[in-house]
């Protein structure tokens, strides 16, 4: 199946600064996808080039083996969540599954009704009354019933309380079950992430930092601490993420594929939000071009 | 797409049913009656209405006075309408989906920003243009026995009447509800689109008459002399200063040139000087008004007028409406390829 | 029929945490043969975990043989682990209580034995069918 996400050299300028550059990706079919990084790396700008809401400055983006937006071929492929899950406040419930099965030619009914009765929301309903999380199960049925062949969410649970929260991801989880839907999914909540996705993309300061499958990636990164040295001892197959020093301790954050084989070396496996800190570490100290002299917990 | 835009729209939609429901209700219930008073007044007063001193023209000056107030509201709204189309139907039709980022919903459903576009503006422009085509459509009936009266300070090719009457309304409105979307989706925030689209409608009503109007066809130019049916405005100083003007030829044209020159075609400025026999004689303070005219004449006076005729108005209607609805086409087609260059 | 339930601190993997709960719950004869597993859409839903992930842990289980698919009907145990059951472990028990009281005699605090014990057998690891 060819990849559901492919950019390359994908770029967007707004008036003064990159919010994205330079970013390349492959992305499998099939996979829930968590795209995770800080406030302001450049989330919402890359799932916005990929729905054909922004169109990039520079460099291409192929999504489902098509130009964002081009035709409604290529708009029943794709479905979207935005962000707070922005609905049609003077509208009903059942007003927005309407504008769904005329809008969408592969609407299934079906499902609709279904999620929005076990949902418990009530058609009548006008959608400016529903509380943050109910709207996100509203729109997320609206995504989910127009059967995309890929479904993006952009940051869909970060305005949600947990129970809410929970509640989404369950729903979410459960639809990917049943349909034949990849995911995209972002949220600087790492948690969520950890647990529902498989692939996974790290974008920190504009710039893709490490994108693959979830489990591959988390067992390649470790932390390893020992005493203090010299980085350019480390071998070249280790890749350093981020690196602090105090007096008589070295920590490193890397990457490799191979086993760590330093006696020396303290090694731990690092969960995904260790790894996010590191990446996000390790931008700032190349734009600092300072190495870093931190004192250690 | 149609649905969801008629749903989107249905508050302003009654908002403004509501509104021509009233207007027609006042206007039905009192826009008969009007009528018949006027048709037996004037029937009752009789005499020569051209004659500035008759029963005619005193009836329908005092019933003109009557109802002024109508008159000038109905006026005061239909310039209005438009601008209201436009600040409150256009200008809010893009912004407010970007400001509730309900557009992040809506062209995310298997639909062409093309044909969401296309739907809006018909729907919602349309609406504009009947509500404005039903407006005039009442006032212009109710008003119609008031403009027979004929006032000269408000003919109805003049820049106060003119869009008022007929349909030139419409192509206001449609022009206003282009300018509203437009203006909206460059500024991308309710309130100062609203704002601009204001002020640059309103500078558009202003600059017409001004500059584009009286070029429509050349206006016609006339010498006149002067006759006790034609003089409009007559005034006398003891020390021989007069002043005069005449109306048009047909009541109701749209006066650009309105002067008095004398024998060798030079203007007079702001009044002819008499010759002291003059004053002696047929304008003094004796004398009958006929007589003062015709020495006037005799000493080669002429009104120099230069104006539109009333026979135009309709051709004029026409040129407006296709001007505005023109210009709100092209403002629709720019907004089409805003839309997909640099909306977001 | 089994309920999952995700332990965030343990140091194991989710898909590693469902087939030890499987593993578990066959031992203690929670599961008996011929018991169905909740389906892979009713496990994402109930733990909003990836589904993928529950395939891949039901796969490992049916590459041991305890459970097996069967299409259209659902997912079934067809061993178990009971058989090993903890009473016939007695002499390893012994072996085993004996061992703490010499590591304690030497001198090793708890922190110490544990660590001991968890890289030996980490070591080990690879050697038996985990």
């Amino acid at each position: 199946m060819s990849p559901v996400l492919r950019a390359r050299a994908l770029g967007k300028k707004y008036t003064q600064r990159w919010a994205l550059q330079n970013c390349n990706l492959n992305v499998p079919a099939g996979r829930v996808v968590g795209l995770v990084g800080p406030n302001g790396a450049g989330k919402s700008t890359l799932l916005n080039l990929a729905t054909g809401m922004l169109t990039p400055t520079a460099g291409t983006i192929e999504v489902c083996g098509g130009r964002p937006a081009a035709d409604v071929t290529q708009l029943t492929r794709v479905g979207f969540v935005a962000q707070d899950a922005p609905v049609y406040t003077g509208l009903r419930v059942r007003d927005h599954l309407d504008l769904g099965r005329h809008l969408n030619p592969a609407w299934n009914d079906e499902i609709a009704q279904e999620r929005i009765k076990r949902i418990g929301l009530d058609p009548k309903q006008r959608a400016g009354k529903l509380s943050g999380g109910q709207r996100a199960q509203l729109a997320l049925t609206l995504g989910i019933a127009k059967q995309p062949e890929l479904l993006i969410l952009d940051e869909p649970v970060a305005a949600l309380d947990p129970l809410a929260r929970r509640e989404f991801m369950q729903s979410l989880m459960e639809s990917v079950a049943e349909q034949e839907m990849s995911v995209i999914l972002s949220s600087h909540l790492v948690s969520d992430v950890e647990r529902t996705c498989d692939y996974l993309i790290v974008l920190v300061d504009s710039r893709v930092q490490v994108a693959g499958d979830m489990e591959e990636l988390l067992a390649q990164h470790y932390r390893l601490v020992g005493p203090r040295r010299d980085t350019s001892t480390v071998p070249a197959d280790q890749q350093i993420i981020s690196e602090s020093h105090t007096d008589k301790q070295t920590t490193l954050l890397i990457r490799t594929e191979s086993a760590v084989l330093d006696p020396s070396w303290t090694v731990t496996q690092l969960g995904l939000e260790d790894v996010v800190l590191a990446y996000m570490q390790g931008s700032k100290s190349t734009r600092e071009e300072r190495p870093q002299l931190e004192v250690l917990r | 797409m149609i649905r969801l835009t008629w749903r989107q729209f249905q508050a302003g939609a009654l908002v403004a049913l509501a509104a021509l429901a009233a207007l027609g209700a006042v206007l039905g219930a009192t826009g008969s009656g009007m009528a018949d008073d006027y048709t037996r007044g004037l029937a009752a007063a009789g005499g020569n209405c051209n004659d500035p001193i008759s029963q005619c023209r005193e009836f329908r000056e005092a019933f003109w006075q009557e109802h002024q107030y109508g008159f000038l509201g109905t006026i005061l709204l239909l310039l209005l309408l438009p601008a209201l189309i436009g600040l409150f139907w256009g200008a809010p039709l893009i912004t407010r989906e970007l400001e509730t980022r309900t557009l992040w919903l809506i062209w995310n459903q298997s639909i062409t920003r093309n044909r969401w576009l296309a739907v809006k503006l018909t729907v919602v422009g349309l609406a504009g243009m009947a509500v404005a085509g039903i407006a005039a459509l009442l006032v212009n009936w109710w008003t119609s026995p008031l403009d027979k009266t004929d006032t000269v300070d408000w003919p109805r090719m003049g820049p106060l009447m003119f869009p008022t009457r007929g349909l030139a309304v419409i192509g206001y409105a449609a022009f206003a509800f282009a300018l509203g979307v437009v203006v909206g989706m460059l500024v991308k925030r309710t309130l100062p689109a609203m704002a601009i689209t204001l002020l640059v409608f309103a500078a558009v009503q202003i600059a017409m008459p001004m500059l584009v109007r009286p070029n429509y066809q050349a206006p016609v130019s006339e010498s006149m002399t002067y006759t006790m049916d034609n003089v409009d405005d007559l005034g006398l100083s003891e020390s021989g200063e007069m002043h005069m003007s005449t109306k048009p030829p047909e009541a109701g044209s749209w006066v650009l040139v309105n002067r008095t020159v004398d024998s060798a075609g030079n203007p007079v400025g702001d009044f002819i000087q008499l010759p002291a026999e003059a004053m002696a004689g047929p304008c003094g303070r004796e004398a009958k008004m006929e007589d003062c005219v015709a020495e006037v004449n005799r000493l080669g006076y002429r009104q120099e007028l230069v104006y539109q005729p009333i026979g135009r108005f309709w051709t004029f209607q026409w040129i407006e409406f296709g001007i505005f609805f023109g210009l709100a086409l092209a403002l629709g087609a720019f907004s089409f390829w805003w839309v997909r260059k640099r909306l977001v | 029929m089994i309920e999952f339930h995700l332990n965030g601190r343990s140091g194991l993997s989710p898909y590693q945490q469902l087939v030890q709960q499987v593993r578990h719950a066959l031992r203690l004869g929670l599961l008996d043969i011929g018991d169905r597993l909740p389906t892979v859409k009713e496990v994402s839903q109930q733990l909003a975990i990836n589904p993928n992930t529950v395939l891949k842990a039901y796969r490992e289980l049916e590459y041991d043989g305890l459970i097996a698919a069967r299409p259209g009907v659902g997912t079934f145990v067809t061993r178990t682990l009971a058989d090993a059951s903890l009473a016939s472990h007695g002499p390893l028990r012994k072996d085993l209580q004996r061992w703490l009281t010499k590591a304690r005699l030497a001198g090793l605090d708890e922190e110490s034995i544990e660590a001991l014990f968890i890289t030996t057998f980490r070591g080990n690891a690879g050697e038996d069918v985990a």
